[in-house]
């Protein structure tokens, strides 16, 4: 079966998404923590790269992305660990280089296994609402996102399970 | 009243976080319908469906119809569509990640069942 992402807000500042992988919790969090693995995954549309990824992994320790495009565009975030429980919690600021909002974000990586599998939330906090959704935005004016001929399109790919339950 | 842009967003994705309302929505996306045929599917009270309705309606997200015996409630489609589609595009690039991660996790499990000894 298809595992699915689901992504929501939270209040006024978080996004939260999750999803489950095929893979016990250690392997999942090498793959979110080791380098030489994140470069291979966290990456943009096509044409882009990962030339630059460090991370220290340490509380305290700070990383560093820069992605750039095959006609030159880069982007660069990084930001400072504050909390690491191997294999299970990661909680890093995070600031792009070239912020289209203001402040910092905070973001709070669990990771749970059961039965092999291994569910991934990733919690973001904004400092405030206004830079909640200019980050919910972003992905759209980069053109990433597909326009919509149709609203039901839309609906059908929201999450409705509590319904399913009461009917 | 106007609404800034983020006030409203605001207003629409807490009138999205109910998954009752959600589906008042995929309903009114097919079509206009009166207060009693939204209420059909649910387990709950025709008053719990108006005070639905009535946070849909402050949203801009539905509108009553010109019948005045039935008072249908049909989608207002702008704010709704923004607000989704921003959630929708976001995880659209985030699912391109992970569809990557889990190739790589696939990867992963191979090497990883191989040098067994060693692992605690």
């Amino acid at each position: 079966m298809k595992n699915i992402l689901q992504v929501t807000t939270r209040g006024d500042r978080e996004i939260v998404m999750s999803r489950v992988f095929n893979a016990p919790r250690h392997l999942v969090f090498e793959a979110c923590s080791k380098p030489e693995l994140v470069r291979r995954w966290l990456l943009g549309p096509d044409g882009w790269s990962m030339p630059v990824c460090e991370i220290d992994l340490r509380v305290g320790g700070s990383y560093r992305y820069v992605w750039r495009h095959s006609d030159g565009r880069e982007m660069g975030m990084g930001g400072v660990y504050r909390e690491i429980v191997v294999p299970e919690r990661v909680v890093a600021t995070e600031k792009f280089d070239e912020a289209w909002y203001p402040g910092e974000a905070v973001g709070t990586l669990v990771l749970a296994e059961r039965d092999g599998k291994t569910t991934l939330t990733q919690t973001m906090f904004y400092d405030s609402r206004e830079t909640r959704d200019a980050i919910l935005k972003s992905p759209m004016e980069k053109g990433v996102a597909v326009s919509y001929d149709r609203l039901e399109t839309v609906l059908a790919a929201m999450p409705n399970e509590g319904v399913e339950k009461a009917s | 009243m106007v609404l800034n842009a983020s006030h409203r967003l605001d207003v629409t994705f807490a009138a999205l976080a109910d998954p009752t309302r959600r589906a008042i929505l995929s309903r009114l996306a097919s079509g206009e319908a009166s207060v009693t045929e939204l209420a059909k599917p649910f387990p709950m009270s025709q008053p719990a469906i108006s005070r639905h309705l009535k946070v849909l309606e402050r949203a801009g997200l539905i509108s009553r119809g010109r019948d005045a015996q039935r008072r249908p409630r049909r989608l207002e489609a702008n704010p709704l569509a923004e607000a989704a589609i921003w959630l929708e595009g976001y995880r659209r690039f985030w699912e391109a990640r992970f569809q990557r991660l889990d190739a790589l996790l696939d990867e992963l499990k191979v090497t990883d069942k191989k040098p067994r000894r060693n692992k605690r």
